[in-house]
């Protein structure tokens, strides 16, 4: 994308006044999406992002700037702003000398999107509106969407950091309303990951469809769903969210370093139930929040947060390591620092955060709950890592009666304290899977990132229904 | 780096210009161009942590032909990128499905109402002056109270100028800026901490008040300390102006007139019907200017206008842009909205306000027995279905008692339906606090809500 000589002058630029370190992040990205809704196709859009930040480090100052022009001319400018908006740095090393770095392959593509017509991208948004429509006669509304994304990656920086890459990513969602005499329900079902189009030999489309339909017709006999605090068990794959929530963002070491973490000081100690090992890994194969450098350069690692409930490391990006004097070659805890884009300063962010296997049935954990709530599905959600305090939706829920899962709930939020809720996991089976495609929001930026649990429990949780 | 924007507007009117001039005989062609900027500073313990000085720029274009839609974008405005997209977006057109309500905005004569949206001062406000400010919004959160901890201190100003160009007739160019404070705050008491949060906007410098920043940092965080888990029950609960302003922005979405048209809306066969208690009367009006989202035109070009959807509780009207008009067989409301060059325009609510009443928060508070003031709230993202119209969400406040403010409660929830919330609304207090949002907050007290804790 850009040649050796020309970022080695780029960097020494960005320098020049005193600065202790620079990067230069750059991206092209092509995009194709297509939409369809009550019935029809009706957009398919194709964008193209291509741009580099630069990013200055003097002292305590982190000076950034940005360019949609990759010419040498365009980066000098954007150096020099970077610069200028860091000055009074201690001063560092000019000089510059890159080394490429290997990349491990995590996601190979075996068909590029940009080789499959746009016809049959259209035709598979065709046949989720189909399937979903004939799934059921409550069906009265569908919208669909497909996107795909070639990104190319280049990140160089004065530590001799060149690390360039390619990600493809495709994505699938599909929404459905069903209409009942208690008015309308709606259903969701997406698939997401870090491949090529050859995944849509494997992953069927029009299952999700049904799905999403099941759910929303389902839900049209609902009932309120309760208030007040119970056991809850979650689904495999649909609990990644709470450790989402209630944990990992209160492990990144930026949010620590600020005392902005209810997790702060805690390394090992016992911060969750021990049947509890939690994993951040961005080198699963395919998921949604692979990659094989993270995007400040540095190759994305499998790293245990949580070790039988016992808290080993937090997350960390490039900087937060290297004002906690961490050394890079440090093996534990790094290839967390990521940007939603070239337009954005990286930060310590999650990639796949995921709870292993546990010793319980699952079966034996909803006969042994004698009264309860089931979710199948989660909704997005939300922390305050200083409290710990999180929430979440539940989007497929039902109640548990006498150890057996009866009837559907209507949608509500759950909430709870973190730290609490993780001492609270008192059953984990070993039927571990991935959930969903998800966008974690931080500071105005989202990130892809993937998460996945084995069905669990949690002996008390607040769901916020409106029913006794 | 205080590169003050030198906008170009003709240049970017000339350049939409000359794309429409590239449309095809039979198409529709739509050129939105657009550049902008923005500087963010935040400051922490004494230092800038962080300047970012950031300049975008780049075109979406929009051609419809024989009802289908095809649209591309291009995060530059380099000639050839912007060859590549008009080629792009041809070519998409072939894929899309016949749609007979397809087509761009025409001129429909409704007189835009001029608004003062671009400051000179602001343009030329010096770094050095940016970054006081935001050392002195710390300064003074952390000279409020002992117990204050301060998170970050920011200030940023953005700046935007686009043109859209159709082959319909549309032309027109528009700029803005603004500028804002923000603190995040954290209170420490014993083992407990809370966090909290203050800001000022304005569109001058002038405008920002980095006392009242600072001093509602410090108000949020210092007043959750010690609050606890309340008891559920059904209640009357006053939403606080901020919370208001979430609240309408979700009834917002449920007027949306596309949503109507493609039958997901809980409105859609209500019109002219008591959806809201009588008393309720909400307007959408980006022609306010004291609405933070104030603009004399919409996403598609067309002047920005008053509508009145809730009249004394009865469903007035849907909010449309051309193509959802034209489908409902009525006309645009001037509420298409789009998100810049990369998406081409949706339909939404542009400043919406509710019809204010006539008492202040605390005369409401002195008439409540048994209540909940509501300060903030989360998860609504996840816990509010529009469709379905289920609601809940996590809250923290102060409990009500007799009449009077009472102890500090967190962790709990409170739920209903959007549908018995709008009816069971019992006032809309006088307080209205134009607010950096779609929507004005202003205190709203609702019966009969589920609070759900231990």
């Amino acid at each position: 994308m850009i040649d050796h000589d020309v970022l080695e002058r780029v960097l020494a630029t960005a320098m020049r006044s005193g600065g202790d370190f620079a990067e230069v992040y750059a991206e092209d990205k092509r995009s194709t999406s297509a939409s369809l809704d009550d019935g029809r196709v009706e957009q398919v859009t194709s964008g193209r992002d291509r741009g580099a930040g630069i990013r200055v480090i003097a002292g305590e100052t982190t000076g950034f700037a940005h360019t949609a022009d990759l010419s040498e001319h365009g980066l000098r400018e954007a150096a020099e702003a970077a610069a200028a908006a860091a000055r009074g740095g201690n001063g560092g090393a000019n000089v510059v000398a890159l080394s490429r770095r290997d990349r491990h392959d995590v996601n190979r593509v075996e068909r590029f999107p940009s080789e499959v017509s746009k016809s049959d991208k259209v035709a598979l948004l065709a046949g989720v509106d189909n399937a979903a429509r004939s799934s059921n006669g409550a069906v009265v509304q569908v919208s669909a969407s497909y996107g795909d994304s070639h990104k190319q990656v280049l990140v160089a920086n004065t530590e001799g950091v060149l690390a360039e890459d390619s990600i493809v990513r495709v994505l699938a969602r599909v929404n459905v309303v069903a209409d009942g005499d208690a008015g309308m329900q709606t259903g969701f079902q997406s698939m997401g990951h870090t491949v090529g189009y050859e995944i849509f030999d494997t992953v069927d489309v029009d299952e999700l469809a049904r799905d999403a339909a099941r759910q929303a017709v389902t839900k049209l006999k609902a009932r309120p769903a309760p208030s007040g605090t119970m056991p809850v068990v979650m689904k495999r794959g649909s609990g990644g969210v709470l450790f989402h929530e209630a944990c990992g963002h209160g492990l990144e070491a930026d949010l620590i370093a600020k005392g902005a973490s209810v997790y702060g000081g805690r390394v090992g100690e016992t911060v969750a139930s021990p049947l509890v090992t939690l994993v951040d890994d961005g080198t699963v194969a395919q998921e949604w929040g692979t990659l094989a450098f993270d995007d400040e350069g540095h190759p994305t690692q499998r790293n245990v947060l949580i070790q039988d409930g016992v808290l080993t490391d937090y997350m960390w990006d490039y900087i937060r390591a290297r004002k906690d004097g961490r050394s890079l070659a440090q093996e534990h805890g790094r290839g967390n620092g990521r940007r939603e884009s070239y337009m954005h300063l990286p930060m310590v962010r999650m990639t796949n955060t995921f709870v292993l296997d546990g010793p319980d049935d699952e079966d034996e954990i909803i006969r042994s709950t004698e009264h309860g709530v089931y979710i199948a599905r989660l909704g997005g959600g939300q922390v305050n890592t200083a409290t710990g305090d999180y929430v979440f939706g539940m989007v497929e829920a039902y109640l548990i009666e006498n150890g057996e899962i009866t009837e559907p709930l209507r949608e509500g939020n759950l909430i709870g304290n973190g730290p609490q809720t993780l001492n609270d996991i008192d059953m984990l089976a070993g039927d571990f899977a991935m959930g969903g495609p998800g966008t974690c929001g931080k500071d105005g930026q989202g990130v892809p990132v993937g998460t996945g649990t084995p069905t669990l429990r949690v002996k008390a949780l607040t769901i916020g229904g409106t029913a006794a | 780096m205080s590169d003050s924007p030198n906008p170009s507007l003709a240049e970017l009117e000339a350049l939409s210009a000359q794309i429409v001039e590239r449309a095809h005989d039979g198409e529709q062609l739509e050129a939105y161009v657009a550049r902008g900027g923005e500087t963010e500073i935040r400051v922490y313990e004494g230092n800038v942590e962080k300047f970012v000085s950031a300049q975008s720029e780049g075109v979406g274009v929009r051609i419809i032909r024989g009802g289908r839609t095809g649209f591309a974008y291009a995060g530059t405005l380099d000639p050839a990128a912007i060859d590549e997209i008009i080629a792009e977006a041809r070519d998409n057109v072939t894929f899309g499905t016949v749609d007979e309500w397809a087509g761009l905005a025409e001129p429909d004569g409704v007189a835009v109402t001029d608004q003062e949206l671009w400051n000179d001062a602001l343009a030329e406000f010096a770094t050095d002056r940016k970054i006081d400010l935001a050392m002195e919004l710390e300064r003074l959160a952390l000279a409020g109270d002992s117990r204050i901890r301060v998170d970050d201190a920011n200030y940023a100003d953005s700046w935007g100028e686009q043109a859209v160009t159709t082959t319909t007739g549309v032309r027109r160019t528009g700029r803005a800026n603004g500028c804002y404070l923000q603190v995040s705050t954290m209170a420490d008491e014993g083992d407990e901490t809370q966090t909290g949060f203050g800001f000022s906007v304005g569109r001058n410098p002038d405008d920002l008040d980095v006392a009242v920043a600072a001093a509602d940092g410090v108000k949020r965080a210092t007043r959750l300390l010690g609050a606890t888990k309340p008891a559920s029950r059904r209640l009357t609960v006053v939403l606080d102006p901020f919370v208001t302003a979430q609240f309408l922005g979700i009834i917002g979405s449920t007027l949306n007139g596309e949503s109507v048209v493609k039958g997901r809306s809980l409105f859609r066969d209500r019109l002219g019907e008591q959806v809201a208690a009588s008393g309720v009367t909400l307007v959408d009006d980006p022609t306010n200017p004291l609405a933070f989202t104030a603009t004399d035109v919409d996403g598609e070009g067309l002047a920005a206008r008053r509508n009145v959807l809730l009249e004394d509780g009865i469903l007035r009207q849907f909010v449309h842009s051309s193509y959802s008009a034209r489908r409902a067989k009525t006309v645009s409301t001037g509420n298409a909205v789009r998100g810049g060059y990369a998406g081409s325009a949706g339909v939404g609510c542009l400043a919406l306000q509710l019809v204010p009443g006539a008492r202040m928060q605390d005369e409401i508070v002195a008439g409540i027995d048994d209540g909940l003031l509501v300060e903030s709230v989360s998860g609504l993202h996840s816990g509010v279905n529009p469709i379905s119209g289920d609601f809940s969400t996590g809250a923290s406040g102060r409990l009500i008692t007799n009449g009077h403010m009472g102890a500090p409660v967190r962790e709990f929830t409170i739920a209903s339906t959007l549908q018995r919330m709008m009816l069971d609304i019992a006032e809309v207090g006088a307080d209205v606090d134009w607010l950096p949002m779609r929507a004005a907050g202003v205190s709203l007290v609702i019966h009969d809500v589920t609070m759900s804790g231990s």
